[in-house]
């Protein structure tokens, strides 16, 4: 696990806190918002950022995250001006931020190249949902040698074979999918997640956090209490999408990750495995698997 | 034309997809490479072809447009006649089947100039499954008859207003649908392009143009062809014609991208020619990007090549120097259109103008003693609109 990411989660779980990451997309309402945006999650609370690189063809979101992404693009946000938002920002804060998005655009000059400018730059991770375990294996190693989080998701359908090989690949923490289905907005928090996160607890000491479709504080609670945490995306952008003006949209912002950070912060740890976990090394560890 | 690792192709291919889609490629795989080794499946595909597609599509001279272009022998080979209209029913034929046996109770199809979906439909009405067919609204518009067509068959159209509202756009909502219904629901996936397994699958069944169209060739001329033609989109009619030949080394294979307005312009489809590498709908090939990796927006009068991006067979192709690619701008392609309408009676689709223009080039360069062979993909009744009739 990275350092930053490890700082911040591992007394956060220790004390019994659930943890609370927020996904904005880089450059909706420009990189300068953004900055700001990211600076308010901190300070409401939230344990890191996940942040979108914005792809023209986002195929796994739905229409919030659609939309932000092309709002993003319109603002002529790129991967190199995103990767040094986040260095100007590691003047101001230690929140651990993972870069997500979709291969494409980390390709482009080539893979090395990004994973040192963003390792230089003070990214912590990356989570590339169409970078599959059977085709990540050079980014892996890139990624291992510079302290790199390596961050793939999990799905209800994944079968065995393929839960065990993404753990395999997995730092950080892992990435649970509530639904089959793309991002964005549900009325409720599916009744298998439970299971799910069961699933993955039996073979990995990794965080489990749950996210896609949680979209009111009510669910971020209810999911912080089947997981070690939540992730929340598209209700956030909606807010600050609804917003008339960037003050209003930060308002909005800021007013949801609080209420998310207190619906998720106020769970009490009750989980024995969790217990377990913090007592017994952070560093990757698979149980019975070879890496 | 395979390498060490499934799936791919030298360095193209390869299965880029979200975690959420990979047990149904995994089984889609599966269930693939049973079929394969099944006879009993190759005879009911083999069946279809021919009493239900029509199969085998003739091969024949062109006598006038050979004499008129004064070069090469030209050969059509008249996919243009396959039931629907275009060689994509070979494909859906074949993956229909494959959905069968795989007990899926939904199809999902994109589809650019329409072919594709009209092949999608059929398939579904001859086998009664529920048809959903993704066309962005801007091909909508330029291929209404398709749209009608569609409808007809009993599929739904379901407009796509994202993006660019072309082939790209569609393709991102049909993944997007399959993601979300992906325990009953199977992706007929309409061409060379997406990820493991379907460029392999496609081109297997596509593979029968270029079975017949090799047979008919020697039967006709005893030898066979001095260069084959036919238009790039995705590049399924291309691989499709091509494979049966790729041990016949001197038989030259030339792929006609979409030179739109000029490859000068940047409004084009030429990813071939002016694309990088890079991954688009889960496969590694040459794609139409910005230089952060960002797609472009193409443009071509043929919406069934108007895509960014180009099966990883074709890119393989293109490295290893066994297929050459080329372009032909709209214009071109029209003017095609119309001669081959003019001298031998048939319209071609826009698309396989574009082939028809090229070899017009070609026929001139190879000489009166050189044998070429267009693939006529498609038939052009679709692109007919009689307010732009002259």
């Amino acid at each position: 696990m990275s350092a930053r990411l490890m700082n911040r989660f591992k007394p956060e779980l220790a004390a019994g806190r659930k943890l609370f990451v927020p996904f904005i997309t880089a450059g909706d309402r420009g990189l300068d918002f953004t900055r700001r945006a990211i600076m308010a999650l901190a300070r409401a609370g939230a344990d890191a950022v996940e942040l979108g690189v914005p792809f023209s063809d986002p195929l796994a979101d739905g229409k919030i995250i659609q939309r932000s992404s092309h709002r993003a693009l319109e603002q002529g946000t790129n991967l190199p001006a995103i990767i040094s938002l986040v260095k100007s920002l590691r003047r101001e804060t230690d929140i651990p931020i993972l870069l997500m998005g979709y291969l494409n655009p980390f390709l482009q000059p080539n893979m090395p190249s990004n994973a040192s400018l963003a390792q230089a730059a003070g990214v912590d991770g990356f989570i590339i949902p169409d970078l599959t375990p059977e085709e990540a294996g050079s980014w892996i190693s890139i990624c291992r040698k510079k302290d790199l989080d390596t961050i793939f998701l999990v799905t209800p359908n994944s079968t065995s074979d393929r839960l065990k090989a993404i753990i395999r690949c997995s730092t950080g923490y892992i990435y649970y999918v509530s639904v089959t289905g793309t991002t964005g907005l549900r009325n409720k928090l599916p009744a298998d997640v439970r299971t799910g996160v069961a699933r993955i607890r039996r073979y990995s000491s990794l965080p489990i956090l749950v996210g896609f479709g949680i979209s009111t504080s009510r669910q971020a609670a209810d999911a912080a209490d089947i997981a070690d945490g939540v992730i929340v995306g598209s209700a956030l952008i909606q807010a600050m999408e609804q917003g008339s003006t960037d003050h209003d949209a930060l308002r909005r912002l800021r007013q949801l990750a609080e209420e998310m950070v207190k619906a998720v912060k106020g769970k009490k740890y009750n989980s024995l495995v969790a217990k377990v976990k913090c007592c017994s090394g952070w560093d990757h560890r698979a149980k019975g698997l070879k890496l | 034309m395979t390498s060490s690792r499934k799936g791919w192709f030298g360095d193209y291919g390869g299965c880029y997809a979200p975690e959420v889609l990979m047990p149904a490629v995994e089984e889609l795989k599966r269930a693939f490479h049973q079929a394969r080794r099944d006879p009993g499946f190759k005879r009911e595909l083999d069946e279809l072809y021919r009493n239900y597609a029509g199969r085998p599509t003739p091969l024949d001279l062109a006598g006038r447009l050979t004499r008129a272009w004064g070069g090469a022998r030209v050969f059509l080979k008249r996919e243009d006649l396959n039931h629907t209209g275009s060689h994509k029913l070979n494909n859906c034929l074949g993956q229909v089947l494959l959905a069968r046996r795989m007990g899926k109770k939904r199809i999902i199809a994109e589809t650019g100039a329409g072919q594709h979906g009209v092949a999608a439909a059929t398939v579904c009405a001859r086998f009664g499954l529920p048809c959903r067919v993704y066309m962005g609204t801007e091909d909508m518009q330029r291929q209404a008859l398709n749209v009608y067509r569609m409808r007809l068959l009993g599929a739904e159209v379901a407009p796509v207003d994202s993006g660019t509202r072309t082939l790209k756009d569609a393709m991102n909502e049909a993944i997007r649908d399959w993601i979300t219904n992906v325990n009953n629901t199977y992706y007929l996936l309409g061409s060379v392009a997406g990820f493991d397994p379907y460029p392999t699958l496609v081109r297997e069944f596509q593979s029968i143009i270029g079975k017949e169209a090799r047979q008919q060739i020697l039967k006709r001329i005893h030898r066979l062809p001095n260069a084959i033609v036919a238009c790039v989109g995705g590049g399924s009619n291309a691989i499709g014609i091509f494979s049966a030949f790729l041990r016949d080394a001197k038989v030259r294979f030339y792929g006609v991208e979409a030179g739109g307005q000029g490859l000068s312009t940047g409004r084009h489809a030429a990813p071939l020619q002016r694309g990088r590498v890079g991954v688009l709908h889960g496969s590694r090939s040459y794609v139409m990007q910005d230089q952060y990796g960002q797609i472009l927006t193409t443009h071509s009068v043929a919406a069934g090549l108007d895509y960014p991006g180009v099966g990883p067979q074709l890119a393989f192709l293109k490295d290893s120097g066994r297929a050459e690619f080329t372009s032909v701008t709209d214009r071109q392609a029209l003017t095609a259109q119309k001669q081959m309408a003019r001298l031998e009676g048939i319209i071609p689709a826009t698309e396989s103008a574009h082939a028809v223009a090229y070899a017009k080039d070609l026929a001139g360069k190879l000489g009166p003693r050189a044998n070429i062979i267009i693939n006529v993909s498609g038939r052009g009744d679709k692109d007919l609109k009689p307010e732009g009739a002259s």
